[in-house]
């Protein structure tokens, strides 16, 4: 148990954009680090990074991305999104960032509860057997404000 | 600020961390584990030893590297320094915390 005041982060990841989802694993990791309880609920687009099939193909948004600094006619055409990832993949590798199914991985073994959210499941017709081992389960949003509970907790909306 | 370890007076910062590895000893290492309330056994200086490796050799520490280590996992870090175990066993260790994020 930590000594410090947070003493359990609830993160929702609801998108799916490489920025958001490192963002999402990066705090969760560094809050079990810390001595911090963490959590993640993934919901609607977030759902992509615990798809065995797709967590390892997410992009960088290159259109609607004004910090991208690269015209929106631009970040439109084929290819780009995809180079631009490759390039961001490129510089998290240099900082000794795993990708997404490691991170996963290292975030499930640290105790960091990975869950799937019931309605974003059932909207897109997802199977069980289509995301990763590591998932603690798949819960309503009823089960998931129950586990937020406790004195201490912050919920985060990425 | 000093402080007394094992007999030993020590140099520690505001977190605990020793300032000089050189005043670093079992003994040391063993009253800063007490202190976080950690009994150590054999595996817990195994996983000293390493960190010690990776310090003396100037390798930054991480919890992916924890994983790629060879020396032990993940789960196993988390349950001998429960509680922030990189934060915990590089102050047992008697080395600065590290900087790294992930």
């Amino acid at each position: 148990m930590s000594d410090t005041k947070v003493k359990k982060m609830l993160f929702i990841l609801s998108k799916a954009t490489l920025e958001n989802v490192y963002a999402a694993f990066v705090m969760a990791n560094g809050a079990r680090m810390e001595g911090i309880e963490s959590e993640i609920f993934f919901t609607f687009f977030g759902l992509e990074a615990i798809q065995k099939k797709k967590l390892e193909h997410l992009h960088v948004a290159t259109v609607g991305n004004p910090a991208m600094h690269m015209p929106t006619m631009l970040g439109g055409l084929p290819g780009v999104e995809a180079l631009a990832s490759k390039m961001m993949k490129k510089e998290m590798d240099k900082l000794d960032m795993p990708p997404v199914g490691e991170f996963l991985e290292i975030l499930s073994d640290s105790g960091c509860k990975l869950w799937a959210c019931k309605l974003a499941i059932d909207m897109f017709h997802l199977k069980e057997e289509e995301l990763i081992d590591e998932l603690d389960g798949i819960l309503t949003i009823g089960d998931f404000y129950a586990r937020a509970d406790q004195e201490g907790t912050h919920l985060l909306f990425i | 600020m000093k402080k007394v370890l094992a007999h030993k007076e020590i140099e520690v910062n505001d977190e605990g961390y020793l300032l000089d590895f050189s005043q670093w000893n079992k003994e040391v290492g063993e009253a800063l584990a007490n202190e976080q309330e950690i009994q150590m056994t054999n595996r817990h200086w195994e996983v000293i030893d390493y960190i010690h490796d990776k310090y003396k050799s100037e390798e930054p520490l991480s919890i992916r590297g924890i994983k790629k280590s060879g020396v032990l996992d993940i789960k196993e870090f988390y349950s001998l320094f429960p509680g922030g175990p990189l934060k915990k066993a590089t102050l047992i260790a008697g080395i600065p915390k590290p900087k790294s994020c992930i």
